[in-house]
């Protein structure tokens, strides 16, 4: 009986286990495998060869591109969880009905009904040197000559990169607000807590599930990017995923594979330091 | 009522197929099944044209599947997917690093009926018998094959070709004479602090490194043996002057495709960047002045050619070589030279072009009314002369050709380093 238990029980979890097996593992296994192989300008020759990891350590781009993705990922990460927590905060609490709710999160959305690509891209000629932001200022008198750094610099890196993924952090800490008793709330004000210390005593504690995916959608979506840095700063400047598919598009398949499982360790790393402060499956 | 109109249509399909069979030329005794035939096709953006498949259709009556991808993707699918295609549209620098991996098969040049006629520079190297082949990956240098199957290229004419010519054009910097205000004439001015933070090169490293190469040569800082395969050394020189140029903000972006390129100068971002000619055309047309200078150290040129991919036989193969004398016979060569390319056979796509187009874009007349591209736009108005001049006058002063160099990798990972630094 308790043998056929075990049996149902592997049955029932099997499909979600094939499909994380083929999509998933596999792939990844294949990342690693294909990282120690070796490759000319056309062929890929199967070997196991440190070459690619040695060049990759070896080099100084190396260092200076972690280092300019990393900043990326924790100034875009400061940004959008400071927006995201006041938006979802002023939806939870502040907005009394339901359906004004709902209607207002769906508000948030609208922008989403478009391609990331067209929402990155218009940002171009709205920062442009003869763009909108720049003639605005200088018809206004705040500046006389049009501001260079608008475009195709860190800045309009980071602010595509806020604009993009702040409703990644909106959405789970909304919905972690929501959850949230307000009998608690209640009980706080009446025993004289003010409303800042009402705010870090008790809505950002228990907020901290909802922030923390948002954290880990935020850094995994940002480490990740290519495009984004790739058209905002004009080419100019380059993060791991750039380094990944320079190399792809030259058909330096296992020395993108080695960037990449360097990459994989490092988000894992950074979401594995997250998640020794906050335990996502304790506090659902 | 339904099925009335159901045989209505019928009848007009079959009458369609009937005339579109008597208006096929008279030879194909396959005429029958040839509408069955699908050739794939891929290439850079600047051939694939959906007018030229559609003309196939027309003219030949097999369909013609066009993919368009980047300079890099090509390459990567030439060199990886054989299967994937019948008839590769690429470069010729693209053809030295494919055409060792065995995928594409020679052609014979006695089934091509122009082959006579193909201009100089894709047979012996040299445009008039007293030129001197320019530096990089010449055409004639990677045309030839000693027979079916040979992987290594020959040094001569020896009737069996890798890639038949079909497009190519002479390259220079773009500039926009309203902004800069006074005479550029040479590549140097690329990297002049006057243009701080207004210039750009192309992120396509196989290319930009050749404009790296003229802008160096220019400024007299670095004289090469090779522009189009320099040693470590010179990649070294070059890649330092351009960083330190970079650091000092002397570029506002690079572009990779086409459209950043026509964007990036019609805005004013970029006055003065390495540019293709339709860039320029396209920037014209929006009524932005805009020149594609010439300047005086020459300018670096690219060829294209169609290579058969090594998986095409029979019925197939002979469609493909239907398709490269169709392509020869100066139709597409009066399309792709109305938008400022030239033809490998230019003197049958004048048959094509009316003489002002062709005095203008083939002689470098003054055009007598207004030019237009084949899409209708008004490229030029009464009197106004190509930049550059004549056809001999451009290809003629060729300074090199675009090219993939012996230490191509490690060029690659300095221009990563160059791209983060």
């Amino acid at each position: 009986m308790l043998k056929n238990r075990h049996i149902q029980g592997w049955l029932q979890a099997s499909p979600l286990t094939l499909v994380l097996i083929g999509f998933l593992i596999l792939p990844i296994l294949t990342i690693v495998v294909v990282s120690f192989w070796r490759a000319t300008e056309f062929s890929i020759i199967p070997d196991f060869s440190l070459e690619n990891y040695e060049f990759l350590f070896g080099s100084s781009v190396t260092y200076k591109v972690f280092y300019a993705t990393l900043k990326y990922a924790a100034i875009t990460w400061a940004l959008t969880l400071l927006i995201g927590f006041t938006v979802a905060y002023y939806l939870a609490f502040h907005i009394r009905s339901q359906t004004m709710q709902i209607a207002l999160f769906l508000l948030c959305t609208i922008p989403f009904w478009t391609s990331n690509i067209i929402r990155m891209i218009s940002w171009i000629p709205f920062l442009g040197r003869n763009g909108i932001a720049n003639s605005a200022l200088q018809s206004w008198g705040v500046i006389d000559q049009p501001l260079e750094w608008l475009l195709y610099s860190d800045f309009s890196v980071i602010l595509a990169f806020v604009h993009l993924y702040t409703l990644f952090m909106v959405v789970p800490i909304f919905n972690t607000m929501t959850r949230i008793d307000h009998s608690l709330i209640e009980a706080a004000r009446d025993n004289g807590a003010s409303g800042f210390q009402t705010l870090r005593h008790v809505i950002v504690p228990l907020t901290k599930p909802g922030i923390m995916i948002g954290t880990i959608f935020v850094l995994t979506l940002v480490m990740g990017d290519f495009i984004t840095v790739r058209f905002m700063s004009g080419s100019q400047k380059a993060n791991v995923g750039r380094l990944i598919s320079n190399d792809i598009a030259l058909l330096q398949y296992p020395s993108a594979a080695a960037t990449a499982v360097i990459l994989l360790i490092t988000v894992l790393i950074v979401i594995g330091i997250l998640l020794r402060f906050v335990d996502i499956r304790k506090e659902l | 009522m339904s099925k009335m109109r159901y045989s209505r249509r019928a009848v007009l399909k079959s009458g369609a197929a009937a005339a579109a069979a008597s208006a096929l030329p008279a030879p194909m005794v396959w005429a029958q099944e040839i509408k069955d035939i699908t050739l794939r096709q891929f290439g850079t953006g600047v051939s694939n044209l959906n007018e030229v498949g559609q003309k196939v259709k027309e003219d030949l009556g097999f369909t013609l599947e066009m993919t368009a991808l980047d300079s890099d993707s090509v390459t990567q699918r030439a060199a990886t997917q054989p299967d994937s295609f019948d008839i590769a549209d690429i470069e010729y620098w693209i053809c030295k690093k494919v055409w060792p991996t065995g995928n594409l098969q020679a052609m014979d040049t006695s089934k091509i009926k122009n082959y006579d006629k193909i201009v100089g520079i894709f047979k012996s190297g040299k445009l008039t018998p007293e030129s001197v082949i320019a530096q990089g990956t010449a055409p004639s240098t990677v045309g030839f094959v000693e027979g079916p199957g040979a992987t290594a290229f020959a040094t001569e004419e020896t009737g069996w070709m890798t890639l038949i010519p079909t497009i190519y054009n002479a390259d220079t910097l773009g500039i926009r004479p309203d902004l800069i205000g006074r005479p550029i004439d040479t590549w140097a001015e690329l990297l002049n602090p006057e243009f701080k933070g207004k210039a750009s090169i192309l992120d396509i490293s196989s290319i930009g490194i050749m404009d790296m190469a003229m802008v160096c040569e220019a400024m007299g800082e670095i004289k090469y043996a090779d522009k189009g395969n320099m040693t470590k050394d010179e990649i070294d020189k070059t890649f330092a002057i351009f960083t330190e140029a970079k650091k000092a903000g002397q570029f506002r972006a690079f572009w990779k495709t086409f459209d950043e390129s026509v964007n990036l100068m019609a805005s004013g971002e970029v006055v003065i960047q390495s540019m293709w000619s339709p860039a320029i055309t396209a920037v014209k047309s929006r009524g932005i002045d805009c020149v594609y200078q010439p300047l005086k150290e020459g300018y670096r040129s690219w060829g294209g050619g169609i290579g058969l991919s090594k998986s095409l036989t029979g019925m197939e193969l002979d469609a493909a070589y239907e398709y490269i004398n169709w392509y020869l016979d100066g139709w597409v060569g009066g399309f792709l030279m109305r938008q400022g390319y030239y033809s490998a056979v230019p003197e049958t796509s004048k048959d094509y072009m009316s003489e002002n187009e062709w005095g203008y874009w083939f002689e470098g007349k003054p055009a007598t009314g207004d030019i237009t591209s084949p899409f209708g736009d008004v490229l030029a108005k009464a009197g106004e002369t190509r930049d550059g001049g004549s056809f001999y006058d451009r290809m003629g002063s060729v300074a090199c050709w675009n090219a993939v160099m012996d230490e191509n990798q490690y060029m690659v990972r300095k221009w990563n380093e160059f791209i983060a630094s």
